[in-house]
């Protein structure tokens, strides 16, 4: 029998809370474990008993890409700023496929597991956020292919901007964390989510400059179409890795603005609506 | 001693009957106008200006609750179901939020609401014990630490790297109280998990509950089974509807729940909103004890045969329709069990019941009882089809013992029985 751990016990007050809840950091903080765990089982389990397993974190990205160069290279012929079509496309799935997956995971992360939030307490937030960062994984596997593809095409990175990648990755990171927040918590309730999400994925894939340049929009719609915060992910991310396109400008920062508002607002809304989750699940 | 926990006219209130609005459409134009107005509704109620007249009812599942329990005490919590006990654990545990009221805890709360929760059929045993101990809310290295004993007390020690999925039920259930049971957390809630597993397992789990006490930690307990709670706790509350109408030493508090329970003393009746919509078409009326006499009694002598009456309804036909009563003891023990087609002639002749009024009677010989509280519930069912109503603790009664064999020693006997023995004496020489 082990010993009972002797720190003084904090005290915990239970009371309804009102308005919007303060977004209580420190239990996310204790609980910080749980996230990590919850993105390994999610790695884990994923591939488990499929004949291919971790190869369909390749395929199908790949799979995606090779239709996109048929459909829009070969038939459409769209320009590609002198980029060869395949890395000019792998280059915005990267963070395209991080979005998808944690728009569908996320969304979907809370009444997935429903007998979680109607048993135990935990910080809900924990559950969209962790499917948000098993994206990342495949995230990283798709990231070695498109080295892959570049030394192939011979494509040479734009090194003197590759130090600001990571800051569009973690932009990518919080435009899906932001949207899964949204739509996880409206979820719990109007289960219209469920239906609305394989359209949505797919609106938003013709929205966001994957398949084509956003140099093809033509200049008075450039603001209209910054709106979409993806738009600004991906750009970000050909211009950080490729070196085209404008690199941030103001197109940039009405995409950034809204990714954080959109983050923002969300969490907000996952706090206020968190109370209700285990009566209305 | 310091308050672990202090509840303060706590409240929970439910939203019920909203799915109803769904069927009020008369016409197409309706449905027309309700299906192209519903994009503003989902709008409207997202931002909390839904129409709240909208055929919403609320309930209070739990209403103006207080108490405070000091550290290291064990409390029970009895009530029928629905009387707001699971309700009452789950804002303790902080799955829920009150309605109204406060409740300051001391300590980390460990619930064992539901063991298992959050386990993986595909990942194997060890890794769902990590897995599950960081959902409860262990430390990676608390559960190292306590990563052996949790296998030996699930005793799964050779199957630990099996997928879950292999596991048998029993397996299954007693990895996952196992690791539920040594989160050791300042206060431990515990729901009816003693439905768990074997008879064996179960006795370890008491003796795992008693051992959490012993250490000082505050326990809440919540169970049917009265003499787990008669064993295990020196206080217990009662529920009723939602609100607190005893705490008391635990042997009090059990008497006045089992025999508060009955509507009447020696008689039960159920009226039309105390029968689950799901018993249909099943609909219980009214138990009876009677005395040999006939008269509807609380207390029946123990040297009298004894008459139980189960007054039914059937709204339709019922194919293998079996109405019985499990008789046990005021600590939850069982005495016996009971069908009225136990035997072949009626099991044959009552094959299928024509819907109407029935009555299935039972006489309990005389000579039967010890002394003490008793407590029928009864079941009708379906053998293997289904189960239609069920009632565990319908109703109790007394059993007077006066004349019974032996009471000329002023002592107690042990045992739920009293029987009449044929004792002969010889004299061997």
């Amino acid at each position: 029998m082990t010993e009972i751990t002797k720190h003084e016990p904090t005290t915990i007050y239970i009371k309804p809370s009102k308005g919007l809840a303060a977004l209580n950091l420190r239990d996310l903080w204790i609980y910080r474990e749980l996230i990590f765990f919850m993105v390994w089982r999610d790695v884990k389990v994923k591939y488990k008993q499929t004949l291919l397993g971790m190869a369909w974190a390749v395929i199908q990205p790949v799979m995606t890409m090779l239709i996109f160069t048929f459909l829009f290279d070969r038939v459409a012929k769209l320009p590609t700023e002198g980029i060869p079509y395949p890395v000019f496309s792998f280059t915005a799935l990267l963070p395209w496929g991080l979005f998808v997956v944690a728009l569908n995971q996320g969304s979907r992360s809370l009444v997935a597991h429903n007998n979680m939030v109607t048993k135990i307490y935990f910080p809900r937030l924990i559950l969209p956020m962790s499917s948000v960062f098993a994206g990342l994984v495949d995230f990283a596997i798709a990231f070695v292919i498109l080295v892959i593809l570049m030394v192939y095409y011979q494509v040479a990175p734009a090194w003197n901007l590759l130090w600001t990648l990571p800051f569009f990755l973690l932009l990518a990171i919080v435009t899906a964390l932001g949207v899964a927040l949204w739509l996880s918590a409206i979820n719990v309730q109007y289960r219209d989510v469920n239906q609305a999400l394989p359209f949505l994925t797919q609106f938003w894939l013709f929205a966001t400059p994957v398949a084509y340049s956003a140099s093809v929009i033509s200049a008075k719609w450039q603001i209209l179409y910054s709106l979409n915060p993806m738009a600004g992910v991906v750009n970000g991310f050909r211009w950080a890795l490729l070196g085209i396109g404008n690199g941030p400008d103001i197109t940039f920062w009405v995409s950034a603005g809204i990714s954080i508002l959109i983050f923002v607002s969300g969490l907000f809304y996952f706090r206020s609506m968190e109370k209700t989750f285990a009566d209305t699940i | 001693m310091a308050t672990a926990i202090s509840v303060k006219n706590i409240g929970k209130q439910y939203k019920i009957g909203a799915a109803e609005s769904k069927f009020r459409y008369n016409m197409l134009r309706d449905v027309i106008v309700d299906t192209v107005a519903a994009p503003v509704r989902l709008v409207k109620a997202m931002i909390g200006k839904s129409d709240r007249r909208l055929n919403q009812n609320y309930v209070w599942a739990l209403k103006d609750v207080s108490f405070d329990l000091e550290e290291g005490k064990v409390l029970g919590i009895v009530g029928r179901n629905g009387a707001g006990k699971s309700t009452l654990l789950k804002i303790l545990s902080r799955v829920t939020e009150p309605t109204v009221g406060t409740v300051s805890v001391r300590g980390r709360v460990g619930s064992l609401l539901e063991v298992g929760t959050g386990f993986h059929p595909e990942l194997t045993g060890r890794e769902n014990i990590y897995m599950n101990g960081a959902i409860l809310g262990m430390r990676r290295a608390e559960i190292d630490a306590k990563f052996d004993e949790i296998v030996e007390f699930s005793e799964v020690t050779q199957y630990i790297d099996t997928p879950v999925k292999r596991y048998s039920s029993g397996m299954y259930l007693r990895l996952a109280f196992a690791v539920a049971a040594h989160l050791e957390p300042e206060i431990l809630v515990v729901d009816e998990v003693l439905a768990v597993g074997d008879a064996e397992f179960q006795k370890k789990c008491l003796g795992k509950m008693g051992d959490v006490a012993q250490q000082g930690r505050t326990v809440l307990f919540v169970s049917h089974n009265m003499s787990a709670i008669l064993r295990l706790t020196q206080e217990a509350i009662v529920l009723n509807k939602g609100q607190m109408i005893m705490r008391a030493p635990t042997q009090e508090a059990v008497d006045f729940y089992l025999s508060s329970g009955q509507a009447q003393a020696g008689q039960r009746d159920w009226g039309v909103e105390d029968v689950p919509a799901s018993s249909a078409p099943f609909r219980p009326i009214s138990l009876k004890i009677k005395s040999r006499s006939g008269k509807v009694v609380d207390t029946v002598r123990s040297i009298e045969p004894v008459t139980v009456e189960f007054e039914y309804q059937l709204d339709a036909p019922v194919t293998g329709l079996r109405v019985g009563m499990y008789l046990s003891t005021m600590r939850g023990e069982y005495v016996l069990a009971s069908f009225d087609t136990d035997e072949p002639n009626l099991f044959e002749k009552f094959d299928s019941r024509k819907s109407g009024r029935y009555v299935s009677r039972a006489e309990i010989p005389a000579d039967m009882f010890n002394e003490g509280r008793y407590t029928i519930g009864v079941n009708a069912s379906s053998f293997g089809v289904r189960r239609y109503f069920m009632d565990e603790n319908a109703i109790a009664f007394n059993v007077d013992i006066s004349g019974a064999p032996g009471t000329h020693w002023p002592e107690p006997r042990v045992g739920p029985v009293r029987p009449r023995l044929n004792w002969a004496i010889e004299k061997m020489d």
